[in-house]
């Protein structure tokens, strides 16, 4: 079976477009669903608040209030409220402290800062220990450090081994 | 060395200091007798606009903090609106505060026990914990210059109203 070149030209120019086909499909699906994607869930928003009376998450909640919360947040579902909508609604009646994640402002921001600093602190630290060690191990200046060759003594004894072996 | 231990001291004191505001943030002391009532706006439950305990000074008023998922407030409600029928007037009143509550909730709750007196909306439970609750329902009554006369954590009846509030309310306000 022999291929002209120019139908060999047609078939990687087809093989290309098949692959690239291939490739692109999912993103644009995923991109017309994108109006879909936007609708949330109980339970997707259950892990995301907080039970306020109860100081846990939502999905972890089971006293009175939380069962109201859920009920809200159900209907708010049904309603196609976004997960942001939802979340809006249920500061607007329980407070920031419903959101289980900091909201970024105030002392809040110290859950996100805190870490941080104390990442570089650390870091410092150790970047410290390590520049310390090392220059008390000798290498200032990073090298390491000179090893003395052997001593008179030890040449003399290994020419003798050496010369005892006859090699 | 010198650096090394003003690092060690200023670590040491940074974690105190957070531990003090830790526990000073989270301090639920209950408000005690004679003490200010706090008095921040609040959203009225049932209508627009806001409210505060502070427009009732000159007033005696019966803080009653609520919840509509609450099992005992249901049994308290009608005994607090039986005695706001009995002794509300210019000098006495019950304030419902509705906290960490849904606001269509606690309006449809109010609506079921047909409550009369004025009722605010504390969402995010703030000003429950700033009088120093523990749940729901509490009471508090609040002399006219805005310092707490009495208070009871857990719900009341009309044994308690009678024999503990009544007669701390001034005769003028029994008659009215």
């Amino acid at each position: 079976m022999t291929f002209s070149p120019r139908g060999g030209r047609l078939t990687t120019i087809f093989a290309v477009l098949v692959a690239l086909t291939a490739l692109l499909a999912p993103t644009v699906a995923a991109a017309a669903e994108a109006p879909s994607s936007l609708r949330t869930t109980l339970n997707e928003i259950e892990e995301e608040v907080m039970c306020p009376v109860c100081g846990t998450l939502l999905g972890l909640a089971e006293s009175p209030q939380a069962t109201r919360e859920k009920a809200f947040v159900e209907k708010l579902v049904k309603e196609g409220k976004t997960k942001s909508e939802i979340k809006d609604e249920l500061v607007a009646q329980y407070g920031d402290a419903v959101l289980a994640e900091p909201n970024g402002s105030g002392f809040s921001i110290s859950a996100y800062v805190v870490p941080i600093v104390a990442f570089i602190i650390a870091a410092i630290l150790l970047a410290g220990a390590v520049w310390k060690w090392r220059r008390s191990s000798g290498g200032g200046d990073g090298s390491l450090p000179a090893v003395e060759g052997p001593s008179d003594e030890d040449r003399r004894r290994l020419d003798e081994d050496l010369g005892r072996y006859d090699l | 060395m010198r650096i090394r231990s003003v690092i060690a001291v200023l670590v040491a004191v940074a974690i105190v200091a957070l531990l003090v505001f830790g526990l000073v943030s989270k301090g639920n002391s209950r408000l005690a007798v004679g003490e200010t009532a706090p008095s921040p706006e609040l959203p009225k439950l049932e209508e627009p606009g806001s409210g505060s305990l502070k427009e009732y000074r000159g007033q005696w008023v019966l803080v009653n903090f609520w919840a509509s998922w609450c099992i005992p407030c249901r049994d308290e409600a009608p005994a607090l609106e039986q005695f706001q029928k009995e002794h509300g007037s210019k000098n006495f009143t019950i304030l419902g505060i509705d906290t960490q509550d849904l606001s269509d909730d606690g309006t449809k709750f109010a609506d079921q026990y047909e409550l009369s007196y004025p009722q605010l909306h504390d969402g995010n439970g703030d000003t429950g914990h700033e009088f120093g609750t523990t749940g729901v329902p509490e009471n508090y009554l609040v002399k006219p210059n805005g310092k707490l006369a009495w208070a009871v954590a857990g719900p009341v009846d009309a044994k308690i109203l009678n024999e503990q509030v009544s007669p701390l309310l001034p005769p003028k306000s029994k008659e009215s």
